[in-house]
Formats: structure tokens, C-alpha cells, sequence
């Protein structure tokens, strides 16, 4: 006889805990092939309230840590997922349908991608900034800085490839995140989220909500406490409703991405949550 | 140091008054906390102000009034190894008389000389000596081995009290900057304030006793603001920049911030002290930015010959023609004003 | 006589040839407005300068198909070196007219002659002159090789810096190889207008440069107009914000200079005469019309009675008058409006409880004044705490330690710049990286140049002007494929292809990207 298994339960990913949703509500996450596969916390927007809250303590500490600390901590990422790969490629099989082989590929993609943004942590500043030449006597400079918390729409056809190119970029520079995950692929998300809360990212600066986006994200686009948001996956919501709200505070906006380069690992994505700050000094020897 | 001999002597005022604003003995410790306790001097903000101040722009009937105010605060000097009886007899003339084509063309503020040309010039300035806030002219001796310094004590305290002896009216002392660039203020003011004493004349009266920085020497703006503050301390009237014989001389940064130290100063005590750019300014125009820094920095009441003065030889001349220019209409030329 | 009141020392009008009427400026070209013409005045006086024409819908329709033309036709098409060599002579002809640029300036706008003519002109050349040079090595932009222009740029600017925003805008555009249609204020439309005909001097080609005048409903009717692929606005936040919604779900791309309510922070061990000096500049430079004013003073607690009574003395010898007399350092308020909401703010500030002080200087019969005033016992809560008074109202509040100044100094929904007084440099850059403003000016205020970015966090706005970033801010990278040596989306590109080599990553591709929409 075989043995029993003991599935697991998906709760959302908040200030570094895996609480339920406040709401009690879940929603069935099915396979490819429409059978049962978990029941998975569908976020409220009080969720979402309490994952900006957690996201806006951390800010202070993560994008104060130092550019090579930083770097460690995402290329450690890429170290816990490696060791968990047979089981983030046996879950996307089950969710997506795909082949092993397929599964696989995304596995190494998403590992990969780790790898590229850790490696950007120290160096995105020396691209992005410069010291500035100007006409007088003073030390002038121009340096890169995280924009705040930014808040993520996941793409929404993978499972684990998405959600790490959409999550990546703005950690690199030192934001905090509120990522909602894809509706349908919600799994491997939290099973990121678990990755996550075994390495070294402190708590609050990765927060994963799991539900509907259209219910979530209007609450995260007119958040006054959001200072960007990344509409990537967002292509099937009102996404230009989206945008409007996100306009009463001048939130920072990146549009819905679709195709085989959405979300594609660029320098671009890094440098849309940064501001840059300028910094004048008077220069004298006497 | 000589202990104040009568009360209300400048000296004994300015001791007191220095051991109240230092809390103690003005020694290098107590003057090091003190000076160095100061606020510093950001060399571009105090560069830009200076630039801003020189926009001014200054036309027609202010501009008449300052031409003549800056002739009444000139110190008409020659300060050469070469100068003779007969040289400072040519610069009283011109001191007494500066456009002998125009009557109403005021006095310069004083002659300054070396302390042994001092019998020379109060000989030829006769009835014309005296204080310049009764339209007479008096004499300045530069004093303490000037320009550099570097002599003993008791050899300062001599040129001074000789010069004083002669009939100076003023002393222009020169700080040892040696000593303040080593940190021994307490020896720059021991100094000050024992030339102080040696300004004293027998009649308990004392000369003016102009302090000389020689900002060129001490470089830094901070350095100048101390010095500006320390010299005060120990009883100088007036605080001067420059020798003459050290680039660059007077700036119009360093002025400014030494206008600052004494209105700092008169907010502080009440009590005002006088500034003296000295060397560099030869035009008029130049001159005008002085007055214009000094008007909106200090106070307008401290365009007055006991408060402002400008160390200066070829800026008479430049004055008179452009003097002749507001008067006549047309432009002037060098043979139409004196040399001396 | 007081010496201080110097004789008037007046800037000769008598370099200006104005025209009675102004015409739009579109295909290179004066012609008439379909709209009603309105009247420029002098802020100084109320005298009437000229009659400007004023853009209708059908007028924008025209400037905007003009810059379309001029954008496929020729300058898309021109190299960048040639593009340069037209940004150099425009920038030597604003060099040969300055006197008259400034006077202009000064006579529309009411802004002191000293600053139109030291500051605002000067800066005017130096932004074409920078951008100049960069017209052919758009390569080194930072967006990898082979950037592209965007097309159409909408500009519309605002009246503190007329000609100066006009140049932060054109200049970089053109450097990018995109065309312009530009809209002035309605109340300092002058200077424009004499630029246009620097562009007819220059022999721009027609429709590179077209300028519009009119009121807000002709930039709105301009910003939403199809056919424009970049909008960059510089102006109140709501302004900023409606054109943020407005464009929302099209593929126009923006950069928004907007409000801010600067802290300039002053530590005990400042130096005090110069933090004085940029106290004052930091906030009656321009009669405080200035989005990066410093219109908040956070003094440290043990030296705010020193400061504010240095303040006062310091600010009694500022000259209020006219904009064209030399020694005039503070001018007009720049429209009857602008003067009521500063009136309107200032009686808040007295509500709210805090003490005000004003210069105590003559206020001229005619035209719109307001005497630089401090306001002392402020709140974080006040109003003049926290809303953009934008006139000649500094906000005095205090601080003990060097955290409570920074979380002051970021308690608030802009963040465009900030200043830091102290002699002790660690501290400086420590404060300098924890304030969330664009801009820093450490132991100086106000200064700005072409290479220097510029523009601010938050409800500051977003997007850079100034600087390289303020012409990346023109231009996108190549599409993936034509440079896989970008930076940006290139390198990806450069990832994937190495993926071809092996089976199992070109499955991923599939698998993972296209199946996407």
C-alpha cells in the first residue's frame, strides 16, 4: 500500500510569516488537467494593507544594506532554490501540464535570473549614476536610490519565472515588495515565498499575496504608501484604471508587458524603481 | 605684560572685556577652544556672497557720494625701502590736497608711513594733523618690524612706542603669523596687547592701534576669521588684511568676512571695531564694492574714518578722475590729477 | 543722505524691438491664433507688453501635425552631428541676444534683472550648449547603442523660469532627435517668442520648434493630443497628476517636474553667515517662485533665535522694486492670482498661530508685491508647513538631533530637493543619502546646471532633467534584436541566444514566454 501524502497548505507571505488571509477565503487552485491541486489564501485588501505595511518597514534596512550585502543575500536565493529544483519543476509540471523538460527550463531560468540580478547589486549605481561635471566649485554627484515599496503584478502565465523576473529587479536596488502572484500558478509562488523566508532576506521585504489581482491590485494602485507599481502581469485587469490611480500620488508605473520578452532581465527594470538624487557640495581649499 | 596702570583705558576695557567672552586667561588653551568654537567659513558661499555684493550697481548721486566718502577713508601710504623726507612731503601735499583744481575735493583720512618718517610727516602736515573727523589728517606708522614680523618683543614695543613718541596718531602692528599658524595664540595676544600698551602716550591717551593679519600668509578663511576674533580680543581698533608686501592683499571675500567678525562683535559687546582693506585696490570701482560690502554688512555707520578705512596709494588718483568725470561730464586723464 | 539707497540704476528697455502682436510659432512660421488673443502685461506695473495670440484646438491640431512632419521628414532623418551643429548656433545666438532675452525676462516675468540676467540667460546657453555636444553620441546615453528618439515631444512650462524651462525642454529633445511643440505660460509668454525668432535666425528647419501660447485648456488640449509621443510638464502637482491620468493606457511616455516644499536644514555647527546667505537665496530667490525653494528652515533648536535674528537683520537689506533696476534683489509676484493664494496662505499661517514677520520696505503703487516674510513658530502641522506657497513665506520649524531633521524633512508628499548646512562632512553625506529628495545642495542652495539632473521623488514628479538622465528621458532603447550589446533589454536578448545552444532552453522559451499574450 502506498503511503498517504500529506499536502500542504498555502498561506499568503507577509512580514517574513505565512499567515492566512484575514478573510478566511481561499480559492482552488486546479492542474493542468482541471483535477484538485490545493486550496490557496485569497488576500483581502486588508492583506494587501498589512503586506504595504510590513514592505514600508523594511525599506529603511534593505535599501540601507550595503550594494554587496545585498548581493549576497539574492545570489543566496539562487543557492536555496537550486537545492529545492526537483521540487519546483515536479509542481510546475502538476500546475502548468508541461513536459519535465519544459518545467525544468524554467526552474534553471528563474535560478538563473537570480544569479544575473544579485550580481547587478554593486555594480547598477556605477551604470545608472555619474558625477556631473558642472560649471562651478562643487562636487557634484548622481546616485541611484530605491524608490520605496513597490507593489508587482505577477505575470500571469507561469508560475515561477514571472514572479521572479518581476521581483528580482526592484530588490536589487533596495526596494521592498508586495507581489501578488498569479492567479492560476499561485503554488510555486509561495513556495518561493518559503525559499525566501529560509535565506537571508529580511522579514518585510518580500511580501506575496495570492487571490484575485483584479480584487487586490486597485487597492495597491491607490495606496498612498505605494511609491511604485509594476503592472506587468496586469495586461487582463483594467490596467489603464490602474494607472489612474496610480497617478493620484504620482506613483511611479511600469505598463503590462506580453510575449516572449515580457519581464525580460534588463537594466531597464532595475532602474524603474530608482530615483535619481543628486547631491551638490561646495569644494574650496580655503 | 605691564599691568593696566588707570582705569578706563581701551586696554583695560578690552582685557576685561576678553577674560568675560573667553571665561578665562587668554592662554593657548582657552584661546584655541575659544577660536576654534567659532563657526567655520564655507569659502564658496563666502566667495558668492562677495560676488553678489559687487553686482551692485552704483549711478549718478550715490555714486558722487561714495567717490568722495572713499577719498575721506583712504590712508594714503608710501611704504618703501626708498622713501625720503622729500617723498612724504610730496604725500602730505597730496593728502592735504588731492585735486588742486577742485577745492571741494575732501581730505584722505591719514598718511601712513614708516614709524622713522613719522617727525617728516607730522612736520609737513603742520596745522592739517589731527583727527579726521575734523576734516584734519593723521598720521599712521606701521610698526612691530613690519611687514614680516619676525623680531623680538621688546624691539616691537620700541618701534612702537617711538613712533607713537614722534606723533603717530596710529599704529599699524603686523600679527606674528608664525605663531598663530603654530597655535600660539596666547603669544599673539600677549603681543597685541603689550603693542597696545606701548600705543599709551604720557597724557594716559593712546594711538589707534590698527591690527595687521596678513590674510595672504594665514591662506584659509578660517585662519582669517580667527585671527579677526583673536586680534580684537587682545585690544586692536581696527583689524587690517594685509602688508601690502604679501599676494594677494585685500580681497573683497576676506573684507566681508572680516566685517562679519565686527558686527559678530558689536552684537556681542556694543562695542565698535574698525576694518582695513589694505593693498590691491586701485580703482575706483573696486573701492565702490568695498563700500557697498561694508554698508550692507556691517552697518552705513561704519563708513566713517574711525571704522573703515582703505590702505591704498594709486586709488586716490582713480577717484579723482572719475571724480572730474561725474563733474565735467567728459573723461579725465592721468596728467590732469597729481602725482606724488 | 543714507548711502544705502542707492540711486536707481535702471537696465535700458531701449534693447528690446517688440512686435505689438504675437503670432503662434508653428511650421517656422508667425501666424495667427484661432482663439480669442490675450494681453501680457508687466507684473511690475500692469502696463500691457503685447497682444498674444491664443491656441485653439484646430491651432494645436496644426503645431502638432507640423512637428509630426518635421519628425519624419528631416530631423529624424538629419545626423545627430548636424543636429548639433543647429543646437550650437541656437545656443550662440541666445549668447549674442542676452541682454535683450533678459530684459524680456524681467519685463514679463518681474523677476529681478540681476537674476534674469545672471542666472536665467546664462543657464539658457549653457543647456543648448550641453546638449549640443550630445546630439551624435546618443550611444553613450546609457540606454545602449542605437537609442532611438521618441517623435513628437509636448512641452508645456511654466512661468517662474520661462525661457530657462523652455530651454530645459527644447535642448534636450532636439539633442534626441525629437520635435517639439511647446506651450509658455500664459503670463510669460515673451521670451518664447523672441526664441522663436532665435529659431528662425538659426534656420531650424520648419516645424522642429513650433510654439504655441495660450491658456491651460490649450496644453491640456496639447498633452492629450494623439499624435504626441512624449509629454514633459513642469508645474503644480495637480496639474501634473490630471496629465498623468490623461495619459494613462496610451504609449506616451513623460517626465514631470512638479511642486516641492524643500527642507533646508541647519545644524548648529554650520557656517552661519553662509547658511544665512543660502537661507535667503534658498527661498527669495525669485520671490520664492521656485519648486525647489527652500520654503521650510528646520534649525536646529539651540541656534533658532540666532538664526532668525540674523535672518531679519540679513533681510533688511534686501531691495524690493523694479525688476529692471540692477540693485533690485527682490521683483514682482508674477500674476494678481499668485499674489492672492501667497496673501491667502500667509493669513493661514497667522490663523494656525504662527508668528509672522515681514521686511519692513516701501511697496510700489502699482503691480503685485509681496514683502519677504518669515514665518516663526511653525508646526509640522501648519499648512505653510506643508503646502507650496510658492512667493517670498519661509517657514521657520526646529529639530534636536540629526534623525528628527531628516524624518521632518521627509514628512511630506514631495521631494524635490533639500538642503543640509554643517561643517561636518560625514554627516553631510549621511543625511544627503537618507533625505528622499532629487536634489541635495550640501552648504549651498539654488544651484543648477546643464549637466546636473534634476527633478524630484514622489509628488515631485518623475524623470530627470538635466544631466545624461535628462536625455535618456527623450529617447528609448533599440528595439531587441538591432543592438544586442545595449545594456537594457539587449542583454536578455544576449541571454537567450546563448540558450539556443541547448535543447532544453529553447523548450523554456516556449514554455515560459510564448505561451504569453
Amino acid at each position: 500500500m502506498s503511503r498517504l501524502a500529506v499536502p500542504k497548505t498555502y498561506k499568503l507571505f507577509i512580514n517574513g510569516a505565512f499567515p492566512r488571509s484575514e478573510s478566511g477565503r481561499t480559492y482552488e487552485v486546479m492542474k493542468a488537467d482541471g483535477g484538485f491541486l490545493a486550496n490557496v489564501a485569497k488576500a483581502s485588501r486588508k492583506d494587501a494593507r498589512d503586506a504595504i505595511v510590513a514592505a514600508r518597514g523594511a525599506v529603511g534596512g534593505w535599501g540601507g544594506a550595503t550594494a554587496y550585502n545585498r548581493g549576497q543575500v539574492l545570489y543566496r536565493i539562487a543557492e536555496l532554490l537550486e537545492g529545492r529544483r526537483a521540487q519546483f519543476v515536479a509542481a510546475i509540471e502538476d500546475a502548468e501540464g508541461v513536459s519535465r523538460a519544459a518545467a525544468s527550463a524554467q526552474v534553471d531560468e528563474s535560478i538563473d535570473r537570480w544569479v544575473w540580478y544579485a550580481g547587478w547589486t554593486d555594480k547598477f549605481a556605477q551604470v545608472a549614476g555619474n558625477a556631473n561635471p558642472v560649471a562651478g566649485p562643487y562636487f557634484n554627484i548622481s546616485v541611484p536610490e530605491p524608490t520605496g515599496v513597490v507593489a508587482i503584478i505577477a505575470p500571469q502565465d507561469s508560475s515561477l519565472v514571472g514572479i521572479v523576473s518581476a521581483m528580482a529587479p526592484p530588490l536589487v536596488a533596495g526596494n521592498s515588495v508586495v507581489v501578488v502572484a498569479s492567479e492560476r500558478y499561485p503554488l510555486s509562488a509561495i513556495s518561493l515565498a518559503e525559499v525566501l523566508a529560509t535565506s537571508d532576506v529580511p522579514k518585510g521585504v518580500v511580501n506575496v499575496l495570492t487571490g484575485s489581482p483584479a480584487e487586490i491590485a486597485p487597492w495597491l494602485a491607490s495606496h498612498s504608501d505605494v511609491n511604485a507599481i509594476d503592472l506587468v502581469g496586469a495586461g487582463d485587469l483594467d490596467w489603464i484604471g490602474l494607472e489612474i490611480d496610480a497617478a493620484d500620488t504620482l506613483k511611479r508605473v511600469l505598463r503590462p508587458e506580453s510575449g516572449a520578452d515580457a519581464a525580460a532581465p534588463s537594466l531597464g527594470r532595475i532602474s524603474a524603481f530608482t530615483e535619481t538624487k543628486t547631491v551638490w557640495h561646495t569644494k574650496s581649499l580655503l | 605684560m605691564p599691568a593696566p596702570t588707570s582705569a578706563g583705558t581701551s586696554l583695560v576695557t578690552a582685557r576685561e572685556r576678553a577674560l568675560a567672552v573667553l571665561g578665562g586667561e587668554p592662554d593657548d588653551a582657552t584661546l584655541r577652544r575659544y577660536l576654534h568654537g567659532i563657526a567655520g567659513v564655507d569659502a564658496v558661499g563666502l566667495e558668492q556672497r562677495a560676488a553678489g555684493l559687487a553686482t551692485r550697481s552704483i549711478k549718478t548721486s550715490s555714486k558722487m557720494w561714495a567717490l568722495d566718502k572713499i577719498i575721506s577713508l583712504i590712508d594714503l601710504t608710501t611704504l618703501e625701502g626708498a622713501d625720503t623726507p622729500g617723498k612724504v612731503r610730496s604725500l602730505v601735499a597730496k593728502a592735504v590736497n588731492p585735486d588742486p583744481t577742485d577745492a571741494t575735493v575732501p581730505r584722505v583720512a591719514a598718511v601712513c608711513v614708516y614709524g622713522d618718517l613719522v617727525p617728516d610727516a607730522v612736520d609737513a602736515l603742520g596745522g592739517a594733523h589731527g583727527d579726521p573727523d575734523d576734516g584734519l589728517i593723521s598720521v599712521a606708522a606701521v610698526a612691530t618690524a613690519f611687514p614680516s614680523g619676525r623680531s623680538s618683543l621688546d624691539i616691537k614695543l620700541a618701534d612702537t612706542a617711538d613712533a607713537v613718541a614722534a606723533g603717530a596718531d596710529e599704529i599699524d602692528m603686523v600679527i606674528d603669523r608664525g605663531a598663530f599658524l603654530a597655535g600660539r595664540y596666547g603669544l599673539v595676544f600677549d603681543q597685541i596687547a603689550a603693542v597696545k600698551e606701548a600705543c599709551r602716550r604720557p597724557d594716559g591717551t593712546s594711538a589707534s592701534l590698527k591690527v595687521i593679519l596678513e590674510t595672504g600668509e594665514l591662506v584659509t578663511y578660517d585662519n582669517v576669521r580667527r585671527a579677526s576674533w583673536l586680534s580684537i580680543l587682545a585690544g586692536g581698533d581696527f583689524i587690517k588684511t594685509s602688508t601690502g608686501k604679501v599676494q594677494p592683499a585685500a580681497t573683497l571675500p576676506v573684507t566681508l568676512l572680516m566685517l562679519e567678525v565686527v558686527r559678530d562683535w558689536h552684537l556681542m559687546t556694543g562695542h565698535r571695531i574698525g576694518v582695513k582693506p589694505a593693498g590691491g585696490i586701485r580703482a575706483s570701482k573696486d573701492a565702490i564694492r568695498y563700500l557697498v560690502t561694508v554698508a550692507e554688512t556691517a552697518g552705513e555707520q561704519w563708513l566713517q574714518p574711525h571704522l573703515f578705512r582703505f590702505g591704498a596709494s594709486s586709488l586716490l588718483n582713480d577717484v579723482l578722475l572719475q571724480r572730474q568725470k561725474m563733474t565735467t561730464g567728459h573723461y579725465s586723464g592721468a596728467d590732469y590729477v597729481t602725482i606724488d | 543722505m543714507s548711502f544705502l539707497e542707492y540711486a536707481p540704476a535702471p537696465e535700458s528697455r531701449a534693447i528690446l524691438s517688440l512686435r505689438d502682436t504675437y503670432g503662434l510659432f508653428i511650421d517656422g512660421e508667425f501666424v495667427d491664433g484661432r482663439g480669442t488673443p490675450f494681453q501680457t502685461i508687466s507684473p511690475a506695473s500692469e502696463e500691457h507688453i503685447a497682444t498674444i495670440a491664443n491656441a485653439n484646438a484646430a491651432d494645436v491640431d496644426a503645431a502638432v501635425a507640423a512637428a509630426r512632419r518635421a519628425y519624419d521628414r528631416t530631423w529624424s532623418k538629419m545626423s545627430g552631428r548636424d543636429r548639433g551643429k543647429y543646437l550650437f548656433r541656437i545656443a550662440r545666438l541666445v549668447q549674442e541676444r542676452s541682454r535683450e532675452l533678459a530684459v524680456a525676462e524681467s519685463l514679463d516675468n518681474g523677476k529681478p534683472i540681476k537674476e534674469s540676467r545672471d542666472v536665467d540667460v546664462p543657464l539658457v546657453a549653457a543647456w543648448f550648449f550641453y546638449y549640443a555636444g550630445w546630439a551624435d553620441k546618443l550611444d553613450y546615453a546609457g540606454l545602449g547603442a542605437d537609442p532611438r528618439s521618441l517623435g513628437v515631444a509636448a512641452q508645456v512650462i511654466p512661468w517662474n523660469f520661462p525661457l530657462l524651462m523652455l530651454a530645459w525642454k527644447i535642448a534636450p529633445a532636439l539633442a534626441a532627435g525629437n520635435t517639439v511643440v511647446l506651450k509658455p505660460a500664459e503670463t510669460t509668454p515673451l521670451t518664447a517668442l523672441i526664441f522663436a525668432e532665435i529659431i528662425q535666425q538659426a534656420d531650424l528647419p520648419p516645424g522642429v520648434v513650433n510654439i504655441i501660447t495660450g491658456a491651460g485648456d490649450t496644453g491640456a488640449t496639447l498633452v492629450a493630443h494623439e499624435g504626441v509621443d512624449k509629454v514633459a510638464f513642469t508645474g503644480s502637482t495637480a496639474v501634473g497628476r490630471a496629465i498623468a491620468k490623461q495619459i494613462a493606457g496610451t504609449d506616451k511616455k513623460a517626465t514631470l517636474e512638479l511642486g516641492g516644499k524643500a527642507a533646508n536644514i541647519v545644524f548648529d555647527d554650520a557656517p552661519i553667515d553662509q547658511a544665512i546667505e543660502g537661507i535667503v537665496n534658498g527661498i527669495f530667490f525669485n520671490q520664492g517662485h521656485v519648486c525647489c525653494a527652500g520654503s521650510r528652515l528646520l534649525v536646529q533648536e539651540n541656534i533658532h533665535d540666532e538664526v532668525v535674528e540674523r535672518l531679519k537683520l540679513r533681510l533688511s537689506t534686501l531691495r524690493l522694486g523694479d525688476p529692471l533696476d540692477k540693485n533690485t534683489d527682490i521683483g514682482a509676484i508674477n500674476s494678481k492670482e499668485q499674489l492672492e493664494r501667497i496673501r491667502m496662505l500667509s493669513d493661514v499661517g497667522v490663523e494656525e498661530g504662527a508668528e509672522r514677520w515681514s521686511v519692513p520696505c516701501e511697496i510700489p503703487e502699482n503691480g503685485f508685491w509681496y514683502a519677504p516674510t518669515i514665518f516663526t513658530n511653525v508646526q509640522t502641522s501648519s499648512r505653510i508647513a506643508r503646502e507650496e506657497i510658492f512667493g517670498p513665506v519661509l517657514s521657520v520649524l526646529t529639530f534636536r538631533t540629526p534623525a528628527e531633521a531628516i524624518a521632518k524633512a521627509n514628512n511630506t508628499p514631495y521631494g524635490l530637493s533639500a538642503g543640509i548646512w554643517t561643517d561636518k562632512g560625514s554627516r553631510i553625506l549621511a543625511v544627503a543619502d537618507k533625505l528622499r529628495a532629487g536634489v541635495v545642495w550640501a552648504n549651498t542652495f539654488n544651484r543648477f546646471d546643464p549637466s546636473s539632473p534634476f527633478g524630484g521623488y514622489k509628488e515631485s514628479g518623475y524623470g530627470r532633467e538635466g544631466g545624461r538622465h535628462g536625455l535618456a528621458a527623450y529617447l528609448s532603447p533599440a528595439p531587441i534584436g538591432q543592438a544586442a550589446l545595449s545594456a537594457g533589454r539587449g542583454g536578455a536578448q544576449r541571454r537567450l541566444e546563448t540558450k539556443e545552444a541547448t535543447p532544453t532552453r529553447r523548450v523554456t522559451k516556449r514554455a515560459t514566454k510564448g505561451s504569453k499574450k
